[in-house]
């Protein structure tokens, strides 16, 4: 005898990959709660078709490009990236007929340059003592010598935060009436900018919390504080605390997640849930919800997952953002 | 009295330190009397109109003071600052 579906709501149904991004789901951490009055919610960004949150924000950006008229079939789309938003673009650019380069930094893991390569990418290096700094800083000389290509810049284009202004949050809203806390990772701003503002308008209380990240030795390649840089799209006046997270307690954390969840995510998800932990520790009630940007997989050959931490926390020549 | 952190593109200021013990009841104090003891340290942390520099991000006890109260963010006997540049995340 056949059974109802009790698993709802499904996925839904789309007539192409590109189309079925977002929509992923909002999954409830109890065992990370630290009192019972406070939940504690993951959205779950990994289960997007690329594995990341960044599909939502690639979609956006080439979408937006089509629609101004600024690109067309077979032109080139070049980015910067240390490789979520390189992955996304490759998936979304082949399946609509723009060749992709990506600049990103050689101290990248492996599983992200392969992913790259697989979805027909060309990549350019840039050194990996820069960081993403020395990506981004590539990428915009490349661009200014080469007006036949189009470079979306996630870092400065306002349609990554409209992605998540119009897509992940209220996204969230669907399923939660109240939200006391929304912690998620700033690396370009997009998330917590998108979300922030949509979510200071529906509900003033609730704390907007970025987890950011410690740079490692990638620091070192900087001559001078000059040399920084702030994505353009941010606006440090929307963030209610900015909580910065060691690569110790980022990768305790995410072992954490597995251990107790049985969530396989990224290393950033793990500093970002260590900060939602914290926040939900201040409170006496309400939702605290934090954004699980990607699966583990892309981390893998780092031993990220079963080296012993202080092994692990050494690694810091590598990008984990 | 706060712990500070020097981030490596500091430390040829600091004579190598990478950690100082400086005085002062709030961050700007703190961070004035680290530029005082090493003077080579204050035109990286401070711009010219003696705000904090556009591409520093200060933290004490892990949070970003830029946030909390600025300059004027009160400082506690043994909190921890850590001084690190600006940089690009995001994938």
């Amino acid at each position: 005898m056949t059974k109802p579906l009790l698993n709802r709501p499904c996925g839904g149904r789309f007539g192409d990959l590109v189309q079925s991004i977002g929509a992923t789901p909002l999954v409830e951490l109890k065992r990370l709660s630290p009192k019972p009055g406070v939940r504690i919610w993951a959205k779950l960004e990994c289960r997007n078709p690329t594995g990341s949150i960044k599909d939502r924000v690639a979609r956006a950006l080439i979408e937006d490009a089509e629609e101004k008229g600024a690109i067309k079939p077979g032109m080139t789309i070049l980015e910067p990236t240390s490789g979520n938003t390189g992955i996304a673009l490759a998936m979304i650019c082949s399946r609509k007929g723009y060749p992709l380069k990506v600049v990103m930094p050689e101290s990248v893991t492996a599983e992200r340059t392969e992913l790259l390569k697989m979805y027909g990418a060309e990549i350019v290096y840039s050194p990996g003592d820069l960081g993403s700094n020395g990506a981004v800083e590539m990428a915009l000389k490349m661009a200014e010598a080469d007006p036949s290509v189009y470079m979306p810049y996630q870092y400065g284009n306002p349609a990554n935060p409209l992605a998540h202004y119009n897509g992940t949050a209220p996204e969230i809203l669907e399923e939660l009436d109240d939200v006391a806390a929304f912690v998620a990772g700033l690396g370009t701003g997009g998330t917590l900018m998108g979300v922030g503002r949509r979510f200071k308008e529906e509900m003033p209380d609730c704390k907007i919390v970025a987890a950011e990240p410690m740079q490692g030795e990638p620091v070192q390649g900087l001559r001078s504080l000059d040399d920084g840089f702030i994505p353009p799209i941010i606006d440090l006046s929307l963030l209610d605390r900015k909580i910065f997270v060691s690569n110790r307690d980022a990768i305790i954390w995410t072992r954490k997640l597995l251990d107790e969840e049985g969530l396989f995510a990224g290393v950033s998800s793990g500093a970002i849930a260590r900060v939602a932990v914290r926040i939900a520790d201040e409170l006496d009630e309400g939702n605290v919800v934090f954004i699980v940007c990607d699966d583990g997989w892309r981390y893998m050959s780092s031993g990220l997952y079963t080296k012993p931490v202080d092994e692990i926390a050494e690694l810091e020549s590598t990008l984990w953002w | 009295m706060a712990l500070v952190r020097i981030p490596p593109v500091l430390r040829p200021s600091t004579n190598g330190e990478r950690e100082v013990t400086v005085n002062g009841s709030t961050i700007g104090e703190v961070l004035g009397n680290l530029a005082e003891a090493h003077p080579a340290t204050k035109d990286q942390i401070f711009a010219a109109d003696g705000t904090l520099n556009r591409y520093v991000n200060v933290y004490l006890n892990d949070e970003d003071v830029r946030v909390l109260g600025g300059l004027e963010t009160a400082v506690g006997e043994g909190d921890q600052l850590v001084i690190l540049p600006a940089m690009a995340g995001g994938r």
